[in-house]
């Protein structure tokens, strides 16, 4: 199972150094980890504990205190349906149902394609838009069966890839801090000014 | 303060850290700082509480602990695991609303947890049971379905974990992280699913873990050789002290139907703080094992056979009496009592003998007492600590505890000078590398630059001294340690040798005389000049760092007499063996490192026909017509503090309390230091670092079945840069020579280790790395060859 390759090491590295302490890069790092197996690999998290300096143990604890990172494979598409009040109301549990039966698996459950992982949701907070669903946590409002059939359809064609990227894909534009905005690996403690880019904005 | 001045009112000192409160109407005296439940401890008031311990940092992770505090808004209810004192502060323990919420928390304690108590080690010593029966609402409201997990998990060779007893109250997760230094089990996942896990797969490898399972307040955490062996209200208890290494931690023996089940670590503020490493907690297998030795052995021509005490006395007297005079050597003597030291000490005085050594050239000069002594607790609290000292966390694992967290609390900055990385490396705030052989040189610059100079000038210095290095000359360490001594000021010295009571041993009458240490006497032993060699629970051949003149020692001996628990390596050689009642089945006193006298307490019968070390020696004085006059344990006690000087102060009542009593040591002869010049060592060959880890093939370890896999097995490590040197791979065999000899050893990469040194552990199943090392060269060179 992989570590981290090259390129996310050296990613990784530019993260540790925005933080005044390695280890408070931890859940970043386990982003990219996830962004780069789709899941957290044991080795991944065996790496990270390397890069920041506690044990994998400490990885292991923080990791899965976090409902969206996965232990295990799951498809290429999360596919979180709300099942909360409003949603509730105005039909999500027919909705379930339907894609349970598209896709031949129960919630919680992965395609034998590993194209599609099905999960129950509490709120999403989009209620005013119920029934919603999210995949790889990008919405989908109001849908009916219909819709969600339309849905898979395209995704099971790939249709959709430059609105909803592969799961683990934090963002698809990866955002670049400079160094100099970083707080840097200084302490807290030993921070005695606001960053020179704050432009004295800190008194607000 | 002058005490010749009247006592009037107006001269009470008034401790500036004082606070006064009051706790159930009661005024309480506390520290300002202290938390109210550690005031509370002092009263008759118990706070019932689950994750508090006065030796971690508070949580207030269970609100167990809730109390009644007055506030300016009316009373107001608040965790006093987590608020401190404060004067005049008003606390009830004892009201209608606390009562609500100690119930309230029980009851949501108990909603998940098991109830199977019937089936449960913990219980009948269990908090949660306990408590729930004291402040408990007696009945559960709760009818659902209560969590479930796989009942217990093994999370590594000795501990095994209950989640569904687990209540998160976060103390062994703290400890481990906190105390040990050792975060390998974490709470993982989240809410109703939090639980105690190691990373999978990963187990929880520290050489403290029986720790959790002692402070774990429910029987979430249970010892493998403990599980399902008794009830507590079977088990006897006596207090006694772990001798398993020198630092002397305090224990409890429990025992039933006369077989030792379980220690226990008892807090002594100035030694173990109630922590035991799981070495010494668990080896009391080896006490219980089938392969002790039961009748005394004698050598016939079909070997070693059983006999009766008379004969083997009668024949052990014939022997000594027969040897010519000055022929007769006791080596050995550190495993036992001070009072099994001190009598063997008569009698080798009465015999005329001069060959006597506590040690097996494996440890330093008992010169090293002659420095100005230091305690744990004055090492815990210097301004510098330097070390000089084998990896305390393999040899000496509480010392190293106590020294950690010291420096983790920035109290002491930790000045290391090593050959390699060891487990305070991490914690130190100079870890000075450097190969063996060179440690004057370091010292010296260490010594000249000013930043040192400044650190060591700010206040007291504590140099921890021990054996560093197997295969590196003893006298390397006693010169440098000279040096600090005379050129630091405010310095004193902790002396680190390793065996349980080694320095009561040497305190007490089994120190070398003229220099004549366990390395010449074999020496001696080797040119046919000992007629009687008497191990006095000594294995030569084991612990020797040189193997060869270990043996030649052994071959050399006309007749050897052992006394000793188990048949060893070199007891298998004895003429005589006469088995002797091990730890827990003797009363008596131990010395540790730093000079504390304390009891051990006999807790079973000695096993068969096993006696005290200090019964034989008596025994056999009497048949030699040299009748000590002792006949109980007392009359050995009495003559000791009357005649020992140091010692005086000692009485068995004083060492019978937990923190014992720390004694002075009698004056030692100045000590003789020469100075080796650095021997440069060769750019193709490897200089060699042999010492222990805490898992190896002693006696104590080797016997106790869950201990014995624990031990790493033979193996020799390197700097990776050196490992691709070599061209060998991770794992696979090399040649490891000097100029004679060669054995072959698995070959390891490290990143503890500096390169151009080799890292052997000692004493460990499979090739023995001894068989290269010579005592009388300063330093071991060796060359490694990839054979694979
Ligand atoms: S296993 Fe025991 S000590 Fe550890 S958190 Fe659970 S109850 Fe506390
Ligand atoms: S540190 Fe030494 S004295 Fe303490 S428990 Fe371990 S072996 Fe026993
Ligand atoms: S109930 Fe579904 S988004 Fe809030
Ligand atoms: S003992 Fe205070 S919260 Fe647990």
């Amino acid at each position: 199972m992989s570590r981290l390759t090259d390129a996310h090491v050296a990613l990784a590295k530019e993260i540790i150094g925005r933080y005044p302490r390695p280890k408070s890069a931890l859940v970043p790092l386990l982003h990219l980890a996830q962004e780069q197996d789709g899941y957290i690999t044991r080795d991944a998290m065996v790496h990270i504990g390397e890069l920041v300096g506690v044990t994998s143990a400490e990885v292991y604890g923080t990791a899965t205190f976090y409902e969206m990172f996965k232990f295990e494979p799951v498809g290429k598409y999360v596919v979180n349906i709300c099942g909360t009040m409003s949603c509730a109301l105005m039909g999500s549990e027919e909705l379930m149902h339907h894609a349970e039966q598209r896709l031949g698996i129960k919630a919680g459950g992965t395609t034998p394609d590993g194209m599609f992982t099905l999960e129950h949701a509490e709120c999403q907070a989009a209620c005013t838009e119920a029934p919603c669903l999210q995949v790889n946590y990008r919405y989908r409002y109001r849908l009916t069966p219909a819709d969600l059939d339309e849905l898979i359809d395209d995704l099971s064609a790939d249709r959709l890839t430059h609105e909803i990227p592969p799961h683990g894909t934090v963002a698809k534009v990866r955002q670049h801090i400079a160094s100099h905005r970083g707080v840097g690996a200084l302490a807290p403690e030993l921070v005695t000014e606001s960053p020179a880019w704050l432009n004295g904005k800190a008194a607000l | 303060m002058s005490t010749t001045e009247s006592h009037n009112e107006a001269e009470i000192v008034i401790d500036p850290n004082a606070v006064s409160m009051t706790i159930n109407g009661k005024s309480v005296t506390a520290r300002k700082g202290e938390w109210i439940i550690a005031a509370a401890d002092r009263t008759e008031d118990f706070i019932p509480r689950f994750c508090y311990h006065p030796r971690m940092e508070s949580v207030g992770m269970c609100r167990q602990c809730l109390v009644e505090v007055e506030g300016p808004r009316g009373p107001m209810m608040v965790v006093s695991c987590m608020t401190p004192v404060a004067e005049g502060q008003v606390v009830r323990t004892d009201t209608d609303t606390v009562k609500r919420a100690q119930e309230g928390m029980i009851e949501l304690l108990l909603a998940n947890h098991p109830l199977d108590c019937p089936v449960c080690d913990k219980g009948g010593e269990c908090p949660l049971q306990d408590q729930a029966f004291s402040h408990g609402p007696g009945e559960s409201r709760y009818v659902e379905e209560k969590r479930h997990y796989e009942k217990p998990i093994p999370i590594s060779g000795l501990v095994f974990l209950d989640r569904e007893r687990c209540i998160l109250c976060d103390r062994c997760t703290r400890f481990a992280d906190e105390v040990a230094g050792d975060p390998l089990i974490t709470f993982t996942h989240r809410g109703n699913n939090t639980q105690v896990l190691t990373f999978p797969d990963e187990p929880f490898a520290s050489y403290f873990s029986g720790n959790t399972v002692q402070i774990c307040p429910v029987g979430a955490l249970t010892a493998e050789p403990y599980r399902f062996k008794a009830r507590p209200w079977d088990l006897q208890q006596q207090e006694s002290t772990c001798t398993t290494c020198s630092v002397g931690c305090r224990t409890v023996v429990q025992s039933s139907r006369d077989e030792i089940l379980r220690y226990q670590g008892v807090d002594s503020d100035p030694v173990n703080w109630g922590w035991l490493c799981d070495r010494g907690r668990f080896n009391f297998q080896s006490t219980n094992s089938p392969n002790r030795l039961s009748t005394p052995l004698i050598k016939t021509e079909s070997g070693l056979v059983a006999t009766s005490w008379t004969v083997a006395l009668d024949e052990t007297a014939r022997v000594l009496r027969h040897a010519q005079p000055g022929s007769i050597a006791i080596l050995g003597g550190a495993r036992g009592t001070n009072e099994d030291a001190w009598a063997w000490a008569q009698l080798a005085d009465a015999l005329g003998v001069d060959m006597r050594d506590a040690q097996l050239d494996d440890g330093l000069p008992a010169e090293i007492f002659g420095y100005p002594n230091a305690t744990i607790d004055d090492a815990c609290s210097a301004t510098t600590v330097i070390l000089l000292a084998p990896d305390l966390k393999e040899e000496l694992p509480v010392l190293y505890l106590r020294l950690r967290g010291a420096a983790e609390k920035k109290k002491i900055r930790i000045i290391e000078i090593t050959t390699h990385d060891s487990g305070l490396t991490r914690y130190a705030w100079k870890s000075l590398q450097c190969e063996p052989g060179h440690q004057a040189e370091t010292v010296q610059q260490m010594l000249s630059t000013p930043e040192m100079q400044e650190q060591l000038g700010r206040g007291s210095v504590v140099v921890v001294a021990g054996r560093s290095n197997l295969a590196e000359a003893a006298h390397h360490t006693m010169a440098v340690v000279d040096t600090i001594a005379t050129t630091v000021s405010q310095v004193s010295v902790l002396p680190v040798l390793r065996r349980a009571n080694v320095r009561g041993a040497l305190s007490l009458g089994l120190a070398p005389r003229d220099s004549t240490d366990a390395a010449t006497i074999l020496e001696a032993s080797a040119n046919g000049k000992v007629d009687c060699l008497i191990l006095l629970g000594a294995d030569p051949l084991s612990d020797v760092p040189d193997a060869d003149l270990a043996r030649r020692g052994i071959a050399g001996a006309r007749h050897i007499i052992a006394i000793d628990t188990f048949l060893n390596n070199s007891s298998a050689h004895a003429d005589i063996v006469l088995p002797a009642a091990a730890y827990g089945e003797k009363d008596g006193t131990t010395t540790n490192l730093e000079g504390r006298v304390t009891n051990v307490a006999q807790s079973i019968t000695p096993h068969a026909t096993s006696r005290p070390d200090w019964m034989i020696a008596v025994e056999l004085a009497a048949l030699l017509n040299h009748d000590l006059g002792i006949l109980t344990l007392q009359d050995i006690q009495t003559r000791i503090t009357q005649t020992v000087g140091g010692f005086d102060g000692l009485s068995v009542s004083v060492a019978v309390r937990k923190n014992g009593v720390l004694v002075s040591v009698p004056p030692i002869s100045p000590l003789q230091v020469h100075h080796d010049a650095a021997v440069k060592r060769n750019a193709y060959e490897f200089r060699l670092v042999v010492a222990r880890k805490l898992y190896d093939q002693a006696i104590g370890t080797a016997m106790s079945q869950s201990l014995a896999a624990l031990a790493p097995g033979a193996g020799v490590f390197v700097n990776p840069h050196d490992l691709e040197r070599v061209g060998a791979k991770d794992g696979s065999s090399v040649r490891v020579s000097n100029t004679t000899r060669s054995v072959i050893l698995p070959v390891h990469a490290s990143m503890t280790v500096a390169r151009g040194t080799a890292f052997v552990p000692f004493n460990q199943k499979g090739v023995d790395i001894r068989e290269l090392l010579q005592t009388s060269n300063g330093v071991t060179d060796v060359q490694i060859a990839n054979i694979s």
